[in-house]
């Protein structure tokens, strides 16, 4: 093969290489999801999250919207205080809005599902929600008919 | 008794003796790659034997590995109702683990072990010391170009073989065992991360490029230049290479993946 013929193949396998590249990126992973970025923050309080994590996402309607950016226990309330970035152009979310937190399926990924509420005004960077619904844990459910059953 | 334990020592010596030579010899050839911005036409040609002819291999397996993971995915997943998370098992285990550590081995097998054959066999034919002799560096002209092509090459390689995975996948999962195309890659988009997931499979398969080269053209240039020498330098290569590939891949998952977000 003579140089020009292999050039040109060598340029071929390097540009198959980062199309390649490219399809996992553009494809594969979460980069054209959501993108966040200038939206703003809300924070919620929850008394169980059960097995939400970091980056889960916030619907609402079923929409994504948002993810969840972090999760810590504050000692304070005695509760999990769940911080989400909300999408820029959701703006218009009332004040009453309320968060529940949902599971995708029988065994699927936990979600915070937004309901939103009757108020005039807005929800705000930095804002509370205070209605919020902790997520159903399973075995708690269980417990509570097993305890229902014996005693009858 | 005594003659076990003194070829144990001498064995044992040996292997830090080639570590210590090998690591000499990087040295040396990364010190050597700053010629190659002047002649790089010398690595175009390297790319061409260590990438574009290890293409096909890297196509033909990666497909067929994702249509495995496809198979068996579903086969698991099938048993929890969980088919929809197909995507997320096919294109984790790919860009995770089964990319890197597949095309490394397989480069190993294709390039790692034709690399070694060819500078064994220079050096064998007294080639390499003909260099010298005209006052051409070897490492410079001949291992250089080849270590840089190789460690172009394998992420390239290995970006490839995941992605046709992902597709062999779904041809099998989607295709055949009717998963629906719409979860597989929704699924799929929504749980494999670019940072934690792509960024880090790319810098395992820069890692595993970076070994399997330089195991490669160390066994060649270290060969015991006769042709029972250069076959049992290939051998070497191909074998360390695999040793080395996946005990770095524990650590290197260990470090990634280790502690859960």
């Amino acid at each position: 093969m003579n140089r020009r013929a292999i050039e040109i193949v060598v340029g071929l396998f390097v540009a198959a290489g980062f199309a390649a590249l490219f399809v996992l990126a553009m494809q594969v992973s979460n980069l054209n999801q959501l993108n966040t970025s200038g939206g703003y923050h809300v924070t919620a309080f929850f008394q169980n999250i059960g097995g939400l994590k970091v980056g889960a996402p916030v619907t609402i309607s079923g929409v994504t919207i948002g993810r969840v950016s972090s999760i810590w226990y504050n000692p304070r309330q005695y509760e999990a205080e769940v911080k989400m970035d909300i999408a820029p152009s959701q703006n218009y979310l009332p004040k009453d809005t309320s968060a529940s937190i949902y599971t995708q399926g029988l065994l699927g990924e936990q979600y915070i599902a937004l309901e939103p509420g009757g108020s005039l005004q807005n929800l705000k960077d930095g804002d509370v929600i205070h209605y919020t619904q902790s997520a159903l844990v399973l075995e708690e459910i269980v417990g509570n008919l097993l305890a229902r059953m014996t005693t009858k | 008794m005594i003659g076990a334990i003194q070829s144990l020592g001498r064995w044992g010596l040996g292997v830090f003796e080639r570590l210590g030579r090998g690591i000499m010899f990087l040295v040396r050839v990364l010190l050597g790659l700053g010629n190659l911005v002047t002649r790089p036409v010398l690595i175009i040609r390297e790319l061409y034997s260590v990438g574009v002819l290890s293409f096909l291999i890297i196509l033909v397996s990666g497909l067929f590995v994702g249509m495995v993971l496809g198979l068996q995915g579903y086969v698991t997943l099938s048993r929890f109702g969980a088919e929809s998370s197909l995507g997320v098992v096919v294109a984790l285990s790919l860009v995770r683990e089964l990319g890197p550590v597949v095309t490394a081995l397989l480069f190993a097998g294709r390039a790692g072990s034709a690399l070694t054959a060819e500078i064994g066999l220079m050096k064998a034919t007294e080639q390499l010391s003909g260099m010298e002799m005209m006052a051409v560096d070897p490492i410079k002209r001949v291992v250089a170009p080849r270590f840089l092509a190789g460690f172009i090459a394998m992420p390239l390689l290995a970006a490839i073989f995941s992605a046709v995975g992902v597709y062999g996948g779904m041809f099998v999962g989607v295709g055949l065992l009717g998963v629906d195309s719409g979860s597989y890659w929704s699924q799929m988009q929504a749980t494999v991360d670019l940072h934690n997931d792509i960024l880090n499979g790319v810098i395992k398969s820069l890692v595993f490029g970076f070994v399997a080269t330089w195991i490669a053209v160390y066994e060649g240039y270290d060969a015991t230049p006769t042709s029972e020498g250069v076959s049992r330098a290939t051998t070497r290569t191909v074998v360390n290479t695999a040793l080395a590939v996946l005990g770095l891949d524990f650590i290197l998952t260990a470090l990634m993946f280790g502690n859960p977000r």
